[in-house]
C-alpha cells in the first residue's frame, strides 16, 4: 500500500497500476470468493505438524489446526546494524522504506537534503520521491560496480532529475551529534576497501538506506523449515513446498523478487499446491533430483524439483546472476554431460531476475539424470 | 549525418538497452529492442519524453491523512513539475473510492489524476 509508484501489474495484467490498485484487484477477489481473512492478527508460533498459535486484539488467542500452509511474510529490509556503518549515531537515518510509509501513508516529510545509500529499486524510487515532494537528492551510493535495482528505474527515478549515482562508492562515516549533518563518502576497490585520498564530505540531513532485503523467516524456522544461506528463505521443490510436508512457502518469503507480478505467480503455484495438499491430491512418490547454481549463477530456485511432475506440466526456474554480462549469453540446463535446454538473453545483471522454462517435452531427458545444473556462458 | 543516442526502455521491467538513430530531428530507426513496445519507446523518448506519474493528495477524515493518485495516462516529461503543483492543491474529504477523477484533463494535456485506492473515514 505504501509503494505508490506505477509498474505493477504489467507482466500479469497487462496495465501499468500502482501497488496500491494492483493490491485492490486481489483484495475484491478474494472477498468476492468469500474467503476469509483474520486481520490485524500475528502468527506466534508454527510447529511441524501445522499447528498455528495466533493472537489478535479482535479474536484473542486462537489455535489452528492446517492441513496445509502457505508462509508468505515477505522480506524485510536490511538496516545500519546489518552493514555496521561506522561514525556517530544521529537522528536522520533511516530505510528507504520507512521513509516511503511516511511520505505516502502518513504525510511527514522526513527531510530536506538527503543521501541514500544502496542502489536498490525502493532507494531510487525513493529518490526520485523525495524529489517531488520538494527534497534535494544529493547522491546514490552503491559499493558495487553495477547497479543492484532495475535499469529503468535508473532512467525514470535517477537520470529524470539529474540525480548522480555513484557506483564503487559507500558511507565510510557518518557525521551529526543530534541529527545528521554530513557523510563522508568513499570510493572502494574491487574488494571493498576504502581508497585512501577519494573521500568526499557531503552536507545532508538524512542518510536513507537502501542496501538489500531478508527473506522473514523466523516463524519458519519455528516449524522446522531448512533454510538456504544463500537466498535466506526455505529450500523449496517445483510445488514451493519446504522440507515440511504441507508447509509450502511463496514469494518474498523464498528468495527476493524483483518484480511484484512474479511474486503473485508464484502465489498463484503455492496456493494450488498446498490445495492439493490438503485434499490428499499430491503424489506421495515423488522422484527428486537437485537443481544446482553453475557457472555464473548464484542460486536457483526451486532447489529441487520432482521428475513426475515434468512429466505433466513445464516448470518454470528462477536464478540470479553472480556477475553482470553485458553481451549475449546462454542460460543452459545441463546433467553434467548432455545439454537439456538453453536459452539466449541479450545480456545478464545481478539487478535482474533470470528465468528459463524446463518444458515437459525435456521430461525424457531430465528422467535419466540425477540432477540439473544451470551454467551461464557468452554466446 | 545520422546521430545515435543510447535508451534504456522503461516500458518494462526488462530495461532492454536501446540505440535510436536520429537524422535531421526524425528518429528512422530504434535498434536493439525486444518487442513493439521498445521500437514506440524509441520514437517518442526523443520526440516527446512522457511519465507516468504517482504522487499523493490531502484527504480530511480519512483513515490515513493522504490518499495516492496516480495519472491515468503518461505526461510530457518536462510538465511533470507543474502536474504535482495543480496536484498539491487538490485536497478530499474521505470516505473515498478507488478511480476517483481528483483532477480532470490536468493541464490541457488530455490526462485525468486518479485515486490508487479507496481512503475510509477513521474509525
Amino acid at each position: 500500500m505504501q509503494c505508490i509508484h506505477n509498474g505493477f501489474g504489467l507482466e500479469l495484467l497487462k496495465e501499468d497500476l500502482p501497488g496500491p490498485a494492483y493490491a485492490q484487484r486481489f483484495i475484491e477477489e478474494m472477498l468476492s470468493l468469500g474467503v476469509e481473512a483474520l486481520l490485524n492478527t500475528m502468527v506466534m508460533d508454527i510447529t511441524p505438524n501445522r499447528h498455528l498459535f495466533v493472537s489478535s486484539k479482535a479474536h484473542g488467542y486462537v489455535e489452528i489446526e492446517a492441513r496445509a500452509i502457505v508462509l508468505a511474510m515477505g522480506c524485510r529490509e536490511r538496516t545500519r546494524s546489518q552493514i555496521r556503518i561506522p561514525g556517530m549515531r544521529p537522528n536522520g537515518v533511516y530505510t528507504a522504506g520507512t521513509a516511503q510509509r511516511w511520505v505516502n501513508v502518513e504525510g511527514y516529510m522526513p527531510s530536506k537534503n538527503v543521501v541514500i545509500l544502496g542502489s536498490g529499486d525502493i532507494g531510487m524510487i525513493m529518490a526520485r520521491r523525495l524529489t517531488f515532494e520538494g527534497a534535494k537528492v544529493e547522491r546514490v551510493l552503491e559499493i558495487q560496480s553495477y547497479l543492484s535495482g532495475l535499469s529503468r528505474n535508473l532512467v525514470q527515478c535517477l537520470q529524470d532529475y539529474n540525480i548522480p549515482l555513484q557506483l564503487n562508492h559507500t558511507v565510510k562515516r557518518i557525521m551529526g551529534k543530534n541529527r545528521v549533518e554530513a557523510v563522508e563518502a568513499v570510493q572502494v576497490d574491487e574488494k571493498w576497501n576504502f581508497i585512501p585520498g577519494t573521500e568526499e564530505i557531503i552536507p545532508c540531513d538524512t542518510l536513507l538506506l537502501s542496501v538489500g532485503l531478508i527473506p522473514e523467516n523466523e516463524l519458519s524456522r519455528k516449524a522446522g523449515v531448512k533454510l538456504d544461506p544463500i537466498t535466506g528463505g526455505p529450500y523449496v521443490d517445483e510445488t514451493f513446498q519446504t522440507n515440511v510436508p504441507g508447509i509450502f512457502a511463496a514469494g518474498n518469503v523464498v528468495h527476493v523478487y524483483d518484480l511484484v507480478d512474479w511474486v503473485s505467480e508464484a502465489g498463484f503455484e503455492a496456493g494450488k499446491r498446498a490445495a492439493q495438499y490438503a485434499i490428499s491430491l499430491r503424489n506421495a512418490e515423488a522422484r527428486y533430483i537437485p537443481l544446482k547454481a553453475g557457472k555464473n549463477v548464484r542460486y536457483v530456485v526451486p532447489h529441487k524439483l520432482d521428475k513426475s511432475t515434468l512429466a505433466q506440466e513445464d516448470i518454470r526456474l528462477q536464478m540470479r546472476v553472480t556477475q553482470p554480462i553485458e553481451q549475449p549469453v546462454w542460460v543452459e540446463v545441463h546433467d553434467g554431460e548432455n545439454l537439456v535446454t538453453r536459452k539466449p538473453e541479450k545480456y545478464v545483471r545481478p539487478g535482474e531476475m533470470v528465468t528459463v522454462k524446463l518444458r515437459a517435452k525435456n521430461y525424457a531427458d531430465v528422467s535419466k539424470a540425477n540432477g540439473l545444473t544451470i551454467d551461464i556462458n557468452p554466446r | 549525418m545520422a546521430e545515435e543516442v543510447n535508451l534504456i526502455c522503461t516500458a518494462c521491467p526488462q530495461g532492454c538497452t536501446l540505440t535510436a538513430v536520429i537524422e535531421n530531428g526524425e528518429v528512422i530507426e530504434v535498434l536493439g529492442y525486444n518487442c513493439k513496445k521498445g521500437i514506440a519507446y524509441g520514437i517518442e523518448e526523443i520526440k516527446d519524453p512522457r511519465r507516468m506519474v504517482a504522487t499523493t493528495v490531502k484527504v480530511k477524515n480519512g483513515f490515513h491523512p493522504l490518499v495516492p493518485v496516480y495519472t491515468d495516462k503518461p505526461v510530457p516529461k518536462p510538465l511533470i513539475p507543474k502536474v504535482l503543483e495543480e496536484v498539491r492543491k487538490v485536497e478530499l474529504t474521505a470516505p473515498v473510492k478507488v478511480n476517483t477523477v481528483v483532477l480532470e484533463n490536468v493541464l490541457d494535456t488530455g490526462v485525468n489524476v486518479i485515486t490508487s485506492r479507496d481512503m475510509p473515514t477513521k474509525a
